[in-house]
């Protein structure tokens, strides 16, 4: 039976309700006269405490509270991709029919068009005998997304019959039917499960692929796996939001979640005006054609906020578990953990570090643990990954604060981002010194096979030649540049042709914004090659001013914005020029 | 509780800080209007923060100096804190909590609206993107501002913040149409001064008549600053959205804001965040700025320009870092450039507009204008180093090209920055000295342009 009980205390997004013995720890409940919805997350006696999902202004102690029975659950189902919704899974398309431009309360919605008919194809037959996760047809979702229609992971299997020819259907039309020890259990084209229950699959892969995101930075320095983790911590006004944007954008996943977790509203608008007109740049298809969005801005209640990041992560393993590659990004986790820390507050619980609760830690492992290349249940067989990726706000830019320090413990890769950098305008703002990914040595074997062998190397000479110049800058800032013998000052001179020529990268320029795998090893090799040839030519006693006077440096800088990904040729007779004016600068013919 | 002429009244049960407990309560609603009434008739507003078990705590804005136990009722309103708006309001003076000031009646309402706003479908927002030519160089050319965007001013106590608002407010105007503005400007804790120059700026221009002005002076109770922001931001989106005129909302300063809400916070007894304010600090600050914005269908747009004052100028500190995380980009003043009697003092390596990449470029600026203010921006980034470097070796320590830099630091701080404060300058002046500055350094450290723009624009050597 369904709790039914009595608002006594409300204070912001926590409401004590009694008259709650029936409920449930984690179950939903509508909260007052107006049907807010809630979740229970603490029982005390008969008495409730609820967060609230929506705002509380004007709710009265003495209004009815009433449980649902089911834990906060996601429906899954045709018809997500596309989607912009709110914390919860309702499509602020469809609350905006019924409250306008602002959000009203007590609205409830599906979060997908049931009535929407889909072509369904179904792939076994009656007599079949199906397991949880099996797949019992297909529907093709959007042009990029054929969509997998599956037995439910909390199902028990049995004997298929029923089953609908192929045709048109909608989400509740029954597709089939199974039967085990004498019970029979309707399929449908959705199903629901609870957010904060990961889903189960069969096995897990070490991640080995890389997600390659377009963005040199990340994909030749600071790489990260598919079904990897990462975090991309900075300051405001580092780029963070920009560079997830770019990974949302570029990276080549079949799917993308974005979650815009209490963060500003233009941002999602950005990606909801932008994103239609983009087209991904391996099937020529609209981007949004494989994106949902979560958005719980930051002045939209904060219980919502908490719940965003696991509606996200539900329905990327809903379709990693189709067998594709699905790469989430939260912006931010920070202010998951504000939120956190807000509920903690009002539960009067004992605090840890800077008010946080002592859970965070826990929290957040068991997000980033949901990440991973499984294979997936049921059969036929599927491999899929769920790559995470979350920004951090640490306050004040401090990475010492207690949700970069405890998120580093559970990510691999670890992008930096610097506020100097940014000052100084070099985007993305990722810190070379300060950066890491523990996916590397996994990762290099990718590259060795299917761009080049020498991938491995030539990445640790350019970054060898980083690592230098962060030494001599202390020397510099002493001494001066004229301190330093001429072998030196090149390599100051090659760390700045890298810096602007192969790090930096300009999200907004119609060329830079995405750099193929082959294009950006070859920018590195040009680089590597012109470190090795000036070495050589001062060592032949060319003066360093000589070689800063050579016309192909600008050239060179430049290629990232000049050269397409689909004009490799001209990068080679870049190469050539920059050979012949080291060949003339000599005077004697340099080897190749 | 008593009841007169219908009206229930409950009684005072504890008085501390902001806050009074009101004691037996029934039907009381969070977030509710209260009307706390002392013996001589004297009325003062507040809110619900917490109801329940027969209490209820009332956050009381005009504070509770005077208040008694024994001799003062609270009365529940029975609706939240609403603003009575119409077309009237404009030219208006009020004070911090939304009451005329000016000595005139209330104006008549043509509605009233929840002064908490709701917040904005995100789905339902029109990305902005109309360039706004404020006549200042460096903001038009460095850290465009457009209509809808929120972008606040970081400064420090005793800055020209306040002049540069102004000269915002006055100069503002989108190129080439003739739409109806208006200005909404909240003072919160300022001096009466401050108050009182701002006020006067507008008469000047002519702009009083379409300006809205909240004043919640030094002097004034510090509780009523959570509210004004609030009246003044409903006013903004009444004038915007339902009149379809474009407002430009001045809030100054957010500083004094975020000061009331930790005593209030204090007050609660509640687990501090940062500097002792409050864990919800962030949440709150953005039921503010995220007021800004354009709506899909709607004519009007609400700009934001906050000011605050960074506490010893550290843009660490939890105000202005939490404001910058919530606003499109911030605008920040730097001491240095203040001492050496630079107007206005930008610092433009702290600045940033998140908004400016959508803003310019042809068909509102010029097809030129991101690229070379980005090779402006790392020059005068390169520039700051050799001046650092100069600072140890001297000059004579630095090579050719590090005294190039070294000119165009000047050139940008003297002939671009500097300007005067009636000087109005358009978007072709603004990108003609960019050009100048570009045009110092030799054409192969021009690495941010594209060749077309150079062979169009470069004019040196």
């Amino acid at each position: 039976m369904a709790a039914q009980g009595r608002i006594v205390w409300v204070s912001g997004p926590a409401v004590r309700a009694d008259g709650m013995s029936e409920a449930k720890m984690y179950e939903t409940v509508t909260v007052g006269d107006s049907k807010l919805v809630g979740e229970v997350i603490r029982l005390t006696g008969d008495v409730a405490f609820i967060q609230v999902y929506e705002s509380t202004s004007g709710l009265k102690p003495g209004e009815p509270v009433v449980g649902t029975g089911n834990p906060l659950s996601v429906l899954l189902g045709p018809g997500i991709i596309g989607q912009l919704y709110d914390g919860i899974q309702r499509p602020l398309r469809e609350l905006s029919k019924a409250s306008g431009s602002f959000i009203g309360r007590g609205i409830t919605t599906t979060p997908v068009d049931m009535t929407k008919k889909y072509h369904f194809v179904p792939t076994v037959s009656n007599g079949d005998q199906v397991a949880a996760g099996n797949v019992i047809g297909t529907v093709q979702e959007t042009d990029l997304i054929d969509h997998s229609i599956m037995v439910p992971p909390d199902h028990k299997g049995g004997t298929i019959s029923n089953m609908v020819s192929e045709g048109d259907y909608d989400l509740e039309s029954v597709l089939a039917t199974t039967e085990k020890d004498g019970e029979t259990i309707e399929l449908k084209m959705y199903h629901k499960w609870p957010v904060r229950k990961p889903r189960p699959y069969k096995s897990r892969y070490d991640p080995t692929v890389p997600l390659l995101t377009g963005q040199r930075v990340i994909d030749t320095f600071f790489p990260i796996a598919k079904g990897g983790t990462g975090s991309i911590p900075g300051a405001f006004g580092t780029g963070k939001t920009v560079t997830l944007h770019q990974i949302a954008k570029w990276a080549n996943s079949q799917v993308v979640v974005y979650i815009g977790c209490g963060e500003r509203g233009n941002e999602m608008t950005e990606v909801l005006v932008e994103f239609p007109h983009l087209k991904d740049p391996r099937s020529g298809k609209p981007l949004m054609d494989r994106t949902v969005l979560v958005a719980n801005t930051s002045n939209m209640p904060v219980a919502a906020r908490e719940a965003s990041i696991y509606t996200g992560v539900t329905i990327a393993e809903y379709y990693r578990d189709m067998g594709k590659d699905v790469v989430l990004v939260a912006d931010s986790t920070s202010r998951w953990a504000e939120a956190l820390r807000e509920m903690s507050g009002r539960l009067e619980e004992m605090p840890a570090e800077e008010g946080y609760p002592s859970y965070l830690a826990s929290r957040l492992a068991e997000f980033y643990e949901r990440a991973g290349r499984v294979r997936a249940a049921g059969s036929p067989d599927r491999d899929g990954s769920v790559t995470l990726i979350g920004a951090v706000s640490p306050s004040g830019g401090d990475f010492t604060e207690p949700v970069t320090t405890h998120t580093m413990r559970f990510i691999k890769t670890f992008w930096a981002l610097d506020a100097k950098l940014a000052y100084s305008r070099h985007y993305p703002s990722i810190n070379w010194m300060n950066s890491y990914s523990g996916y590397l040595g996994d990762i290099a074997k990718w590259w060795g096979e299917n761009i080049s062998e020498d991938w491995f190397e030539l990445r640790s000479q350019v970054y060898g030649v980083l690592q230098r110049e962060d030494t001599l800058k202390e020397i510099v800032r002493l001494l001066g540049p004229e301190a330093l013998p001429d072998e030196e000052k090149l390599i100051l001179e090659v760390a700045r042709m890298v810096k602007i020529g192969l790090l930096q990268q300009n999200s907004f320029d119609d060329v830079d914004t995405f750099c193929s795998p082959e294009k950006q090893f070859k920018l590195m090799k040009l680089l590597v090659d012109f470190y090795k040839k000036g070495q050589q030519a001062i060592k032949e006693g060319t003066a360093l001013a000589d070689i800063r006077a050579m016309s192909s440096i600008t050239l060179i800088l430049k290629a990232r914005m000049d050269i397409k990904d689909d004009e490799m040729p001209k990068l080679d007779q870049l190469e050539n020029q920059m050979n012949e004016e080291f060949k003339s600068l000599s005077g004697v013919k340099v080897s190749n | 509780m008593t009841v007169e002429g219908g009206v229930q009244y409950s009684k005072i049960a504890e008085i501390k800080g902001p806050l009074v407990v009101v004691d037996d309560v029934e039907n009381a609603a969070f977030d509710e209007l209260v009307e706390v009434e002392t013996k001589d008739g004297e009325r003062r507003l507040g809110k619900v923060l917490e109801v329940g078990n027969g209490k209820a705590i009332v956050q009381v804005f005009e504070g509770t100096s005077g208040l008694s136990i024994s001799a003062t009722n609270a009365k529940f309103v029975g609706k939240v804190m609403e603003m009575p708006v119409s077309k009237e309001v404009l030219g208006r003076v009020f004070d911090g909590l939304g009451r005329p000031k000016d000595g005139l009646p209330d104006p008549i309402a043509d509605k009233f609206i929840d002064i908490n706003g709701e917040p904005m479908n995100p789905e339902q927002r029109e990305y902005p993107k109309d360039f706004i030519q404020t006549g200042v160089s460096v903001i038009d050319g460095m850290i465009t501002l457009v209509r809808g965007q929120k972008l606040p001013i970081f400064s420090g106590s005793g800055m020209s913040h306040n002049l540069l608002a102004a000269q915002i407010a006055r100069q503002a105007s989108v190129v080439g149409t003739n739409d109806d503005f208006a200005v909404v400007f909240a003072a919160i804790g300022v001096q009466y001064s401050e108050a009182e120059y701002f006020r006067r700026s507008l008469e000047e221009s002519g702009a009083l008549k379409r300006s809205v002005l909240f004043l919640n002076t030094a002097d004034d109770p510090a509780i009523e600053r959570i509210i004004t922001p609030r009246v003044a931001l409903t006013v903004a989106e009444y004038l915007a959205f339902e009149l379809g005129m474009h407002v430009l909302v001045i809030l100054t300063d957010m500083t004094n804001y975020a000061e009331a809400l930790r005593e209030i916070s204090a007050a609660r007894e509640e687990v501090p965040g940062r500097k002792g304010y409050p864990g919800y600090l962030y949440t709150d600050l953005s039921t503010i700025y995220e007021r800004a914005g354009k709506l899909n269908g709607r004519k009007g747009s609400v700009t934001q320009v906050p000011i605050l004052s960074m506490p010893s100028d550290d843009i660490t500190h939890p105000i202005p870092d939490l404001t910058g995380y919530i606003t499109e980009g911030q605008i920040v003043l730097g001491r240095d450039l203040f001492r050496q009697g630079v107007y206005p003092p930008v610092n433009i390596l702290m600045s940033l507009s998140r908004l400016m990449k959508d803003g310019i470029g042809e068909g509102s600026t010029r097809a030129d204008h991101s690229e070379v203010s980005n090779q402006v921006y790392d020059a005068y980034s390169r520039a700051q180093e050799v001046r650092a470097l100069a600072g140890i070796v001297g000059k004579a320590g630095l090579t050719e090209i590090d005294l190039k830099y070294m000119d165009v630091g000047d050139i940008f701080e003297k002939e671009f920055l500097t300007q005067a404060t009636d000087e109005n300058r358009t978007i072709e002046e603004t990108l003609g000295v960019l050009w100048k500055i570009v045009s110092k350094l030799p054409k192969n450290e021009i690495t941010k342009i594209k060749d077309k723009y150079v062979d169009e624009y470069y004019k040196g050597e």
